[in-house]
């Protein structure tokens, strides 16, 4: 098998998971209790958000454990709109988020407050004078996430966190797609929120966490006990925050070796495509684009009939067609930036890990010419364009 | 997500192609929407299909019920291939999941499209036939947040 679908999941990395098994059979004593058993759980879940906080550059009490990304992006963007509706109801956001974030600002908009959805370049990127221009008197936050799930398009951060503390608007990032990928510093980012999710960097399913800078007031999550500080209660997943901030100090360690090894075989990857395989396109940004994130458009044929074929040899793959969706409509993103619906849906997106090969881009390439002449030779749309190309 | 005769139809398409000079072509679907489909069918003097043959945008399941489509038509009289409905595809696929069964709908309306064409260039009139849409896609319920 060759698993190409790390934006969607990654493996659990062996130590992850070592680390976080005596703290289901041994050390499975509730953090809140008094006796050392639970203290001895409560040392590792602070010791993990002390791993995590330092990554980023945040402090230990920034760090509150959620069960995911989703979550995390729906508590920063509920709780700050609920926090923050006596001085305004606008909120900035881009077109391409995950729908984690989409869908909480369509909620919102039913709740009376207005979203302003920031378009992008043709490669995934927003501008942030265009963010500076969106901000109003009542504009209440600003999310933009770090790095696109989909296309890979790693977005100007910084310049739109320092636009945001100018203006002192709220400042939230989904990260989940950046964390343990490419370096973060939420000073340098002038980020008040990000989000993140341990699986998506060799760390267990079902953690995550949002960082809540210190003096941000935002309304508490789940309420119902002294956990997080009170922000988001209930017994702690001790396993899964072992886990994460295993995950995170595993990545850390390792990231400018992962990411160099990730972009020779991206790179390589991309440039046999393009070499090899007529009427494709590259989405996303060339350069300013997550180590391991290839997205290629291919022309007359449709994603999901590829993702099924490149199954059949053993590829792991996913597409943003719409069949994959479970809607008649393309990825969002894949529109944002400007993309006809038809060429959306033969999108095709592959994400490396350190772990996969150059044999195995080759065996990629060499499968995926197969596939895509098969189903171009089925397709009426390549019939009719060859047709024309004759006339 | 599908059985095994979608997968079967899927990976080894039956009367994929072309058919030159066929008595009636039908195009259906919106790519817009992610599928195509154009059936070709062959139909002798006394009104019988003879062949059939399709070329499909659309994923697995677009491909899947074109072929089978294909298949139930080759044969059958116009009458008996106009019978050839979407649930009658679906069936002998053994069932497609909730959000693929437009793609039958598609290739009953292609098979549709192509009887019409065969009717219009032979000024004939089959009944039973309407004028096909030849776009067919449903509008999709709204999601709630």
């Amino acid at each position: 098998m060759i698993y190409l679908d790390n934006a969607a999941t990654t493996k659990t990395a062996p130590e992850v998971v070592e680390a976080m098994l005596p703290y289901f059979t041994e050390y499975y004593g509730n953090p809140s209790t008094v006796y050392s058993l639970g203290n001895t759980a409560k040392k590792a879940v602070n010791e993990a958000r002390r791993t995590i906080a330092e990554a980023i550059g945040a402090k230990q009490e920034e760090i509150y454990f959620t069960a995911g990304g989703s979550e995390a992006d729906n508590w920063a963007i509920k709780a700050a709109a609920e926090a923050c509706a006596q001085k305004g109801k606008h909120i900035i956001t881009t077109k391409i988020e995950h729908h984690a974030v989409l869908h909480t600002c369509q909620y919102l908009e039913k709740q009376g407050f207005e979203v302003t959805y920031l378009d992008v370049d043709q490669d995934g990127l927003v501008d942030p004078e265009a963010v500076r221009a969106a901000i109003r008197p009542d504009t209440i936050l600003i999310s933009v996430m770090y790095a696109n799930n989909e296309i890979g398009t790693i977005e100007p951060i910084a310049q739109i966190g320092a636009i945001a503390k100018e203006k002192g608007v709220l400042f939230h990032t989904d990260a989940v797609q950046a964390l343990g990928q490419v370096p973060l510093n939420v000073d340098e980012l002038s980020v008040d929120m990000l989000s993140a999710s341990a699986h998506k960097l060799n760390g267990p399913k079902g953690i995550g966490m949002l960082y809540i800078r210190q003096g941000v007031k935002i309304r508490s999550f789940v309420h119902g006990g002294t956990q997080e500080r009170g922000r988001r209660a209930g017994t702690e997943n001790v396993p899964g925050i072992v886990g994460f901030g295993a995950a995170v100090r595993r990545a850390v360690k390792r990231m400018e070796e992962k990411a160099a090894k990730e972009i020779e075989l991206r790179d390589y990857l991309i440039g046999r495509i393009q070499a090899e395989i007529p009427y494709c396109r590259l989405n996303g940004h060339p350069v300013r684009r997550l180590p391991g994130n290839v997205n290629f458009a291919f022309q007359f044929i449709e994603g999901e009939s590829m993702l099924i074929m490149l199954d059949m040899k053993g590829i792991c793959a996913s597409s943003g067609s719409a069949c994959t969706s479970g809607s008649l409509d393309p990825s969002h993103v894949l529109l944002a930036i400007g993309l006809k619906h038809e060429i959306a849906h033969g999108s095709l997106r592959l994400t490396l890990s350190e772990e996969n090969t150059k044999e195995e881009m080759d065996q990629v390439v060499e499968e995926l010419k197969k596939i895509v002449q098969r189903l171009r030779e089925m397709s009426p749309l390549y019939e009719d364009f060859v047709k024309k190309q004759k006339a | 997500m599908y059985s095994e005769k979608v997968m079967d139809h899927f990976q080894n398409p039956r009367n994929v192609g072309e058919i030159e000079n066929a008595s009636g072509v039908g195009t259906v679907g919106n790519a817009k929407c992610g599928d195509i489909m154009r059936i070709f069918l062959d139909i002798d003097d006394d009104g019988i299909v003879r062949d059939a043959k399709f070329k499909t945008f659309g994923c697995g399941a677009a491909v899947a019920t074109s072929s089978m489509a294909t298949e139930l038509v080759k044969g059958k009289t116009i009458q008996e291939a106009l019978q050839v409905t979407n649930k009658a595809v679906m069936e002998a696929l053994d069932g497609l999941p909730p959000v693929k069964v437009h793609c039958s709908l598609l290739a009953e309306e292609a098979i549709h499209a192509a009887l019409w064409d065969y009717a219009e260039k032979h000024h004939i009139v089959i009944e039973g036939l309407k004028k096909p849409v030849d776009d067919i896609s449903e509008s999709e319920p709204q999601e709630e947040y």
